[in-house]
């Protein structure tokens, strides 16, 4: 790897000091927003897995498409496929990268990985959260007592394994990740981008706090007096958010806590697709469902009311007892 | 008396990987087999039994019928006392709250190592697998549980790539290795239960499933077994463990 794997403290900060931190309206379209993210440049994914996965985000990137980009997600589902099969996405550090334990492994990654084409940085899932808590807190590593005397951690020259100081035992220093952007999608937040989040957070208050900008999708727009009414839903200040995008049912097909739950019949269409056919079983879901929609509403209408429904009825279930 | 035909490997698995665990303990379980055991085991004989998911989830208590599909989904948490972010409830292993670690496996060995990333070469993998998740940090910071299809290929005398260590080259490597804590319990498949004996930490049969002879495990594992010198067989899945399994996995996600 050329590039040094922590940027030093002094450049952290001037980047830091480079934003526009003050309190204004931070909307914009989806189009806007993927104008935010550079050709190559390293990019944070919120969520985990099938959830909170910011996917209009990832669908309007693919859109406008992108080169080159470096990405960090704490576990990958199909939203990997469709990064690396579209070509915008070459890396990708995490630490699982499957279509689901339901459907098994992607031929997608496979393909691409096992070509060549792609990389996939393998860390543990402890190693990823303490590289973006070490990006939040602007310290250059943390230390942890995982991935010792494992293969993974041969694989990863990055990690440094060293004697404590204090007590003389092995242990292992990740560095920081601080991604140039990190999209994450949240249930609401208002037009500053003070983002209220329910239910599992996963790793994402410590990558919006690590990342130098962060776009926001978000299931609705509320007002500045109704995030105030519960400051403890709260989890992302708005002087971390450089841009705000009110996109409903912006995780489709995965999930969104509270709002809906996967869409199964989608998903498992795609996955047939794309198993029998990895590359052009791909391509084609691109063309129907990414590149010829005009717009995320017109995609949504292509997963039909009817399972839209059906996953809103799910996932306001968990409310239900 | 219930024939070994009136139940699926995988549900012998899942009751079998049940018994392991005992009532108050705090157990990391990871998705399919693990999640369902760990929940049979709560609504059986362990109603005090805490389960922990990497998603970030304290105590959950998943309902019957709406199995997650992964341990990072909204139904995770249904009736959970707590929800964290996936780094708090990992780190909660490295500190120590976790008694058992409770994991499915592909590939394993006889120090009880367990390989998801790679079959082949790592710098030209004939098979990318997905990777470890939270499998390595589970494994390397608590005694460990793994639930697994009994296969040849998959019981090798050398994992072709640690993902998740075991005792890694058996005597005290584990430790030496910077891993003074953990370190495998119990291997549970269809066939048979296993341990680790205590000098070499190579793995040994400690009892055998109703039905199964030595010669059918040794056959279908690809290194030299060693058995218990007190060689148990296995209770059989009794109705109420089966009937409560098929409740809980009505869909028949995992058991099937």
């Amino acid at each position: 790897m050329n590039e040094a794997i922590v940027r030093p403290y002094l450049q952290l900060r001037e980047e830091l000091s480079r934003r526009d931190k003050s309190l204004r309206e931070k909307v914009v379209t989806l189009e806007e927003a993927a104008s935010f993210v550079q050709d190559g440049a390293s990019v944070g994914i919120g969520g985990s897995t099938m959830s909170r996965t910011p996917m209009a985000m990832i669908w309007a990137l693919i859109r406008a498409r992108k080169k080159h980009l470096s990405c960090s997600r704490s576990i990958v589902s199909t939203d990997g496929d469709l990064l690396f099969g579209s070509g915008i996405c070459d890396h990708m550090i995490t630490s699982w990268f499957a279509q689901s334990i339901l459907w098994g492994l992607s031929k997608v990654m496979r393909h691409h990985v096992e070509k060549g084409l792609a990389r996939y940085d393998e860390w543990s899932h402890m190693a990823v959260g303490m590289r973006f808590r070490a990006g939040a807190m602007g310290v250059p590593f943390m230390p942890i007592r995982s991935m010792l005397g494992s293969d993974v951690l041969k694989q990863r020259p990055e990690a440094k394994e060293i004697d404590c100081p204090f007590t003389g035992e092995k242990l292992l220093l990740v560095p920081a990740l601080n991604p140039e952007v990190a999209l994450i999608h949240v249930q609401r937040c208002d037009a500053y981008g003070n983002a209220q989040i329910d239910g599992l957070q996963f790793m994402d208050i410590d990558l919006a706090i690590a990342a130098n900008r962060v776009i926001l999708t978000t299931e609705r727009i509320v007002s500045n007096d109704q995030i105030r009414r519960a400051p403890d839903k709260t989890k992302i200040p708005f002087f971390c958010v450089d841009a705000v995008v009110e996109v409903p049912y912006g995780c489709a097909p995965h999930e969104c806590y509270g709002a809906y739950e996967p869409m199964m019949q989608h998903m498992e269409a795609y996955v047939a697709q794309v198993n029998g056919d990895p590359i052009g079983g791909l391509n084609d879901y691109l063309e129907r469902y990414v590149y010829g929609p005009k717009s995320w509403t017109e995609y949504l209408s292509l997963i039909g009311m009817g399972e839209v429904l059906d996953a809103t009825r799910r996932g306001r279930s968990i409310y239900d007892d | 008396m219930i024939e070994p035909h009136r139940y699926t490997a995988n549900e012998i698995l899942t009751v079998l990987s049940a018994r392991q665990l005992k009532d108050g303990q705090v157990v990391f379980a990871g998705v399919g087999v693990p999640l369902l055991a760990a929940t049979l085991a709560q609504r059986t004989r362990c109603p005090g039994l805490t389960i922990l998911f990497e998603g970030g989830v304290i105590g959950a208590f998943v309902e019957p019928g709406k199995l997650p599909p992964s341990t990072n989904d909204q139904r995770c948490t249904k009736r959970a006392n707590m929800v964290l972010g996936s780094a708090e409830v990992l780190l909660l292993l490295q500190r120590g709250y976790v008694d058992v670690g409770f994991m499915g496996g592909a590939q394993i060995d006889q120090y009880g190592n367990l390989n998801s990333s790679f079959i082949g070469d790592p710098a030209h993998p004939k098979t990318r697998l997905p990777g470890t998740g939270g499998g390595n940090d589970i494994s390397s910071l608590a005694h460990m549980i793994v639930a697994m299809k009994h296969e040849k290929r998959r019981f090798v005398e050398r994992v072709d790539f640690i993902t998740s260590p075991g005792f890694i080259s058996g005597g005290d490597s584990r430790a030496k290795s910077g891993l003074p804590t953990g370190g495998m319990f119990r291997v549970v498949t269809e066939l048979a239960v296993f341990s680790f004996e205590d000098e070499e930490r190579r793995m040994k049969v400690a009892a055998l499933n109703p039905g199964v002879s030595r010669e059918e495990v040794q056959q279908k594992t690809g290194f030299e077994l060693i058995f218990d010198d007190d060689l148990a067989v296995t209770e059989p899945p009794s109705e109420h463990e089966l009937a409560t399994l098929r409740l809980l996995d009505s869909e028949r996600l995992f058991t099937a």
